[in-house]
């Protein structure tokens, strides 16, 4: 599999089970030095288990690991990071309580190395005093690449490093990290955007149900191989599942939700849309402009400080997101630890609010309760074989559960805050599959997504927040990405997007968030 | 609360860093003004309380205070220890054994030797803890047992006695009348410990800890060896209260007083918080002198003394809420 150069990290048949569940079958990954080496697989192939091995986070069962030809066994990150591997987890790994410096101080991170990655990677003016828990998670996904390109490992080992950064700050992070090719170091990048791979690749590995199937090239038109390998047998597409649904809602009919002058704080500053009954109403903005409020408000999370909403034609006030799943008002988040209880089985999981809401008093009707519940597992179809343990699932499964618990309940209104992120391109697809149906059964979706390619595929409009306020509102028909991208930056149709400007304007959303929520108590 | 984050480095201005300590160390400064508040009132309703009452208090909170940051140390490193009480009562017994009708120079080997008896019975607790894997609370409730026994074997009833240094040591007033040799002591055994540890790389490990048990594992930091150091420095804080009792009262006592739940009200009313990785030890230290001074208050007014256990308790639930309630209006704003 390796050509002349010898590879600088070399992993070989690493298998890894958690009881019945198998994580890793038999994975393997070969890495040439000056190489950026993308590590491809659906959700649940078995990635973030092989770079938590190859961190030393979790001990395999077998396998071998060579570095520079030298075989090692790693124990624990800092073993890991002596021998040169760093990585960068998908969730942020730095201290809440502590500040940016202090957790700079802990991994022993050189100070100015930082600094200049930091800069590159544009955070220029980082306050190292701010505690990490006062940052927005874009800034936290930054400084952890910051701080592993200063300790300048020879393997660095990225997990869904972009998933959660918006635009702007992704070209930067992929710029620095092309930048580092051709070195005598490597860099694992492992991403679900074929956009990216294509962008800073040259080989990928591609995993399935954890096992090594392949190593692609990546140049012009590997990206279906790729996916065709990701897929196995079973490839489909993302096919645009639009159903052309005729939403010329007359204005006599009340809209399922219909915000009028929404304001939240700094962050919401005027909030007005309709959602009409049996639509997907996409929601597309940059991060920080408020689209997080706006969710919160409309689940019930937080209590608007301005405007009006009105349900089904009837102005609401929500104290507790108790009401507005009473409205028909369910909330599925981005964040799955949100929404799930974590040691508790898919069946409790899906059954908690359906029996919260139906039966506050008395028994549970246990036969009725599984009825609904298999049909929500089978409509969804959720993996369900490690059921006992919800956090024993992948991400995709996980994100099913979620939603499977409302459509269990029977839904009318689901406001989906980037269901996605993170999630393969089949779940993905199965997941916008039931979006549609959901509407096509009268129910109402309002979906935030980060990612802007996918709004024609499964929106029948779409509106764009800026600075707070609902900026644009486009047709399926019109909201290609560039369009989108245009509208979300709040620019005139046929201007260029000026870097400068845009990368601003996050920032002071950023900044502000920050200053927004020092340590709020657990 | 929001003292949370060692920073080394001054920040640029001098300003700058002055109001940076005052937001860091917010909640100790307020609890210090109502400590002073609670002396004014002291003197309105004893207008001869003074040097005595002062000296008086110093003691009684030496051993407790000390107490309060072992419980401090192993909270922000993300544990309980409901062993303190037991091991005071124990590191106490044996120095007293030891120290009875013995020449003044062998008290300072016995006082060493109890320093590292402390260190190895807390680095026990925190041994069983990341051995066991069961949770601190059971681990270190079960300890309070085992070493109150001990105390029992070491010593049936109490008695022993001090080295007379010892005591001379935290008994009396230091230079001026008005301040007791307890509090120095109390500061400087503080200053020589806290300070350099939590400037060290094990200090900010214990803080990770606590904050967040993952991503300090994720950052390198030896989870395992770092909870057993919490803990052994729990040990070493309970082994000075339990001297510090020997050289108040001049004997050992093989009963545990009440200082393990005291310890635990200190360090949430000095602004710990109880889930790790927040807070210090100069908030439990002040709450300690504001517990103590209540409970002195109580009597000056006649309150019966079971009606002074409960206003404690209201007390403590009402400043803790008081300072959420700051925080989270701070939060909106």
């Amino acid at each position: 599999m390796t050509a002349e150069p010898g590879p600088l990290l070399d992993a070989t048949d690493i298998a890894k089970s958690y009881g019945a569940v198998v994580a890793l079958r038999s994975a393997s990954l070969a890495v040439r030095p000056g190489e950026v080496h993308a590590l491809m697989g659906a959700n649940g192939a078995g990635k973030s288990t092989l770079v938590k091995i190859l961190t030393g986070s979790v001990r395999p069962d077998r396998g071998r690991i060579t570095i520079r030809g030298r075989e090692r066994t790693v124990h624990s990150p800092s073993e890991a990071r002596r021998n040169g591997l760093v990585s960068v987890f998908q969730e942020p790994s730095l201290i809440p309580d502590l500040d940016i410096r202090a957790n700079l101080r802990l991994t022993r991170t050189p100070l100015d190395g930082f600094r200049h990655w930091a800069n590159e990677l544009g955070l220029p003016r980082l306050d190292l005093s701010s505690p990490a828990r006062a940052l927005p998670l874009a800034s936290l996904r930054v400084i952890d690449l910051a701080r592993a390109l200063a300790i300048e490992p020879d393997v660095l080992m990225l997990d869904e490093m972009t998933a959660a950064l918006p635009a702007n700050l992704t070209e930067r992070v992929l710029e620095v990290i092309g930048r580092q090719k051709g070195g005598d170091r490597c860099i694992v990048f492992i991403s679900h955007r074929l956009i990216e791979i294509a962008a800073v690749c040259d080989r990928a590995t591609v995993l399935r149900e954890g096992a090594t199937v392949g190593v692609v090239d990546v140049t012009q038109g590997s990206d279906e191989r790729i996916v065709e390998l990701m897929l196995g047998q079973a490839v489909e597409s993302l096919a645009a599942t639009t159903g052309a649904a005729s939403t010329a809602a007359s204005a006599d009919v009340p809209a399922r939700i219909e915000a009028r002058a929404l304001s939240q704080g700094t962050k919401l500053a005027d909030a007005s849309f309709r959602l009409e009954t049996g639509e997907v109403l996409g929601v597309v903005a940059l991060e920080g402009q408020g689209q997080d409020e706006l969710f919160d408000i409309l689940a019930g999370a937080v209590r608007p400080t301005g405007g009006e909403l009105l349900v089904d034609g009837r102005a609401v006030a929500f104290g507790h997101p108790a009401d507005a799943i009473r409205a028909g008002l369910v909330y599925v988040a981005a964040d799955r630890a949100e929404a799930l209880l974590m040691q508790r089985s898919v069946r409790e999981n899906i059954a908690l609010p359906y029996t919260a809401r139906l039966r506050a008093w008395g028994l549970i009707d246990l036969r009725r309760e599984r009825e609904r519940i298999d049909r929500a597992v089978k409509t969804l179809q959720i993996d369900a074989r490690a059921g006992n343990e919800v956090r024993r699932l992948s991400g995709g499964n996980q994100q099913k559960v979620t939603i499977a618990r409302w459509v269990a309940g029977g839904v009318r209104t689901l406001l989906c805050f980037d269901p996605t992120r993170g999630i393969d391109i089949r779940t993905k697809s199965q997941i916008y599959q039931l979006l549609r149906e959901l509407a096509a059964a009268g129910a109402s979706v309002l979906l935030y997504t980060s990612e802007l390619k996918e709004v024609q595929l499964v929106c029948d409009r779409a509106i764009v927040i800026f600075g707070g306020r609902v900026v644009a509102e486009l047709n399926a028909v019109d909201a290609d990405e560039p369009a989108l991208l245009r509208a979300a930056y709040n620019l005139r149709a046929g201007a260029q997007i000026p870097e400068a400007v845009a990368a601003k304007a996050v920032e002071a959303a950023t900044s502000q968030a920050a200053s927004d929520e020092p340590g709020a108590p657990r | 609360m929001t003292a949370a984050a060692t920073t080394i480095d001054a920040p640029a201005r001098p300003v700058d860093a002055i109001v940076a300590a005052i937001r860091r160390n917010g909640w100790a400064i307020a609890l210090i003004a109502f400590l002073a508040l609670l002396l004014v009132f002291t003197k309105l309703i004893q207008p001869r309380y003074g040097v005595a009452g002062v000296q008086a208090l110093a003691i009684s909170a030496l051993p407790l205070a000390l107490a309060a940051v072992a419980q401090s140390i192993c909270v922000i490193g993300g544990g309980i220890d409901l062993s303190i009480g037991s091991m005071m009562a124990l590191t106490s017994c044996v120095a007293a054994v030891l120290m009875k009708d013995k020449p003044e120079e062998f008290g300072i080997v016995v006082v060493l030797g109890i320093l590292l008896l402390g260190l190895l019975l807390g680095a026990i607790n925190g041994g069983v803890v990341v051995a066991t894997r069961v949770p601190d609370i059971v681990v270190t409730l079960a300890m309070s047992f085992v070493w109150a026994g001990f105390a029992l074997l070491v010593l049936a009833s109490p008695g022993g006695g001090s080295a007379k240094w010892l005591r001379d040591i935290i008994l009396g007033p230091f230079l001026n009348e008005w301040i007791p040799k307890a509090a120095i002591v109390l500061l400087v055994t503080i200053g020589v410990v806290w300070i350099p540890l939590r400037r060290s790389r094990l200090g900010l490990s214990i803080y990770a800890l606590g904050s967040n048990r993952l991503a300090a594992f994720r950052s390198g930091v030896g989870v395992g060896r770092t909870k057993i150091a919490a803990y052994a420095i729990t040990g070493l804080f309970a082994a000075l209260a339990g001297l510090g009792l020997t050289a108040s009262t001049g004997i050992g006592t093989p009963t545990q007083g009440p200082y393990t739940l005291t310890s635990v009200a200190a360090i949430v009313l000095g602004g710990v918080s109880l889930a790790g990785g927040r807070g210090g030890v100069l908030g439990p230290v002040v709450a300690v002198l504001i517990l103590q001074l209540l409970r002195s208050d109580m009597t000056f007014l006649n309150v019966d003394t079971n009606l002074a256990i409960v206003a404690q308790g209201v007390i403590l639930i009402g400043v803790v809420m008081f300072g959420s309630l700051l925080q989270w209006r701070r939060g909106r704003a």
